[in-house]
């Protein structure tokens, strides 16, 4: 077998897929961050709780309703994205009028009851979830689990569908609008803030979709969320805030860059997003696929 | 001869933002069919009171009622659906859409409005340039653009903010030469206007705003006999 600058290819296909799969997570959750902050220009911090939910959701379903997971993975999304629409019109809603920082700070919040009301009903120890696709296939260069292959594949669909929905539907261009000038939008009767509920609802289903995804991969806990949307922040940022296309490809790319930089300096492997992000900021202070407003 | 009932009637219009009021008890209307312009100076509250109309400022008190309808406590969501149209001062281009979706976003509010066939025969410029993104035009395509998008939808009154602004003279012949055909139609038009050439070749009745109330109501045909007194109002 050949190998690369004295690494060998299992190792470095290995560590590429880990980093597509980190990077389909990465893109998802920035993808539904960038729709809710474009549209209502709340940075949702509970987006790391939700995706909790998800993989609570698809856990719960299967322990105490015995719903596999491919019925996980279109109710979940559902259900969750409901409990996000509940809380646009109880309390999100009430803060347009003010500054970012007490959607922020609101959202934050929320995330900590979330989080230590899981914490206290299932403790912090993470609960298994059975893989549903087991095994998987050698490609030569490398092994290729079932499930991976398909976390990354669906992921991808899911992105683009969204990306299409946004920038090429005429729903999308109600959105599109929206985002530019909602009163002007309202004005020719589009009711803007029905449509600013369905898009925090759809924003945080993402999220949701995203948890039931990661629960055979990762194991599921109350803290899992937190743990990963820092670095989502990270690549929010890199990307651009509110941009669509720029989420997904920022998403994807950092998590292969990250994975890459696990095989040649393994050290930097978990700062390297925040390097970039650091080198980013002073570049391109709107970021890479980002507009400045 | 019987007056016609009118469709939009706005009695005793006040309205604020923040802490400053800018109308102070505008009262005008615009029977169906009319042209009718609001002239004034800059900052005597032209644009408040078509913003007002159309329910995008939020303080507001009085009446507007239209088609014997109040509407003076509804979002301008509502509004927009009893079949008013709205084209304001910045125009409203969207930088994120093309020229067709900008043209193809307001919803029918009422009816049948222009078909694209008869907006593009209006404005054949926007014909030729349907993929360019909407804010690429120059300005006298974006106005036309502006007032196209609201043609599609059925309104049957169009408020139309300084349509003319910073246009250059051929381009504003073409917009009157369509706010006429559009009366031809059957179009009612509310009009802010600081040209007032190009008012008197358009409207049938000219009320002057100064201080955020109507001072003086000219009929378009006595406008000559009024030339002086009128440019006194507006300073020319």
């Amino acid at each position: 077998m050949f190998e690369l600058l004295g690494v060998p290819p299992q190792a470095l296909f290995g560590q590429l897929l880990l980093g597509l799969i980190n990077g389909a997570f990465y893109a998802l959750l920035s993808l539904g961050l960038a729709v809710i902050f474009g549209m209502l220009n709340v940075i949702n911090f509970t987006h790391g709780a939700q995706y909790m939910m998800g993989a609570f959701g698809a856990w719960m379903l299967m322990q105490y309703v015995g719903i596999p997971y491919w019925g996980a993975l279109l109710i979940v999304p559902v259900i969750v994205g409901a409990t996000g629409i509940l809380l646009e019109r109880l309390l999100l809603s009430r803060l347009y009028h003010l500054d970012h920082l007490y959607g922020l700070l609101l959202t934050f919040g929320l995330a900590l009851i979330i989080e230590g009301l899981f914490r206290k009903q299932y403790g912090s120890s993470g609960l298994p979830y059975t893989n549903p696709i087991p095994g998987g296939t050698n490609l030569g260069f490398m092994f290729l689990p079932w499930y991976r292959g398909w976390v990354v594949a669906f992921s991808i669909v899911v992105c683009l569908a969204t990306w299409f929905m946004i920038e090429k539907t005429k729903l999308g261009s109600y959105l599109r609008a929206a985002t530019e000038n909602p009163t002007l939008v309202r004005a020719f009767g589009i009711n803007v803030p029905r449509m600013m509920t369905l898009t925090y609802g759809f924003g945080v289903g993402l999220a949701a979709l995203a948890g039931v995804l990661a629960a055979p991969i990762y194991s599921v806990n109350p803290i899992m969320g937190s743990n990963l949307i820092i670095v989502v922040f990270a690549v929010v940022v890199i990307g651009g805030m509110g941009s669509i296309m720029g989420s997904i490809v920022t998403g994807f790319g950092l998590g292969v860059i990250e994975g890459l930089t696990k095989v040649f300096y393994p050290e930097a492997s978990s700062t390297v997003i925040f390097i970039i992000m650091a080198i980013v900021l002073m570049i391109r202070p709107a970021g890479l696929f980002g507009t400045q407003r | 001869m019987a007056e016609p009932t009118p469709l939009l009637e706005v009695r005793d219009l006040n309205a604020w933002y923040g802490e400053s009021h800018i109308l102070h008890g505008m009262t005008f209307n615009v029977r169906k069919g009319e042209v009718v312009t609001l002239l004034g100076r800059n900052g005597v509250g032209k644009t408040t009171t078509m913003r007002s109309v159309m329910g995008i400022v939020q303080k507001r008190t009085g009446s507007v009622r239209y088609g014997g309808t109040e509407t003076i406590a509804l979002p301008s969501n509502q509004i927009a659906r009893f079949g008013i149209g709205y084209c304001p001062e910045e125009r409203g281009i969207f930088a994120s859409l093309n020229v067709t979706e900008n043209l193809l976003l307001p919803p029918a509010v009422k009816g049948e409005g222009l078909s694209l066939d008869e907006i593009h025969k209006l404005f054949p410029q926007l014909k030729e340039r349907a993929r360019s993104q909407g804010t690429k035009l120059s300005g006298g395509e974006q106005q036309m653009l502006a007032i196209a998008r609201i043609l599609r939808t059925g309104a049957e009154l169009l408020l139309l903010d300084e349509p003319t602004e910073g246009l250059a003279p051929v381009i504003v012949q073409q917009i009157g030469i369509v706010i006429r055909d559009l009366k031809k139609r059957g179009l009612t038009i509310l009009l802010v206007e600081q040209n007032l050439h190009f008012a008197s070749t358009v409207a049938d009745r000219h009320y002057v705003v100064e201080h955020g109330t109507v001072v003086d109501e000219i009929e378009n045909r006595d406008l000559a006999a009024n030339r002086q007194r009128l440019e006194t109002y507006l300073g020319v």
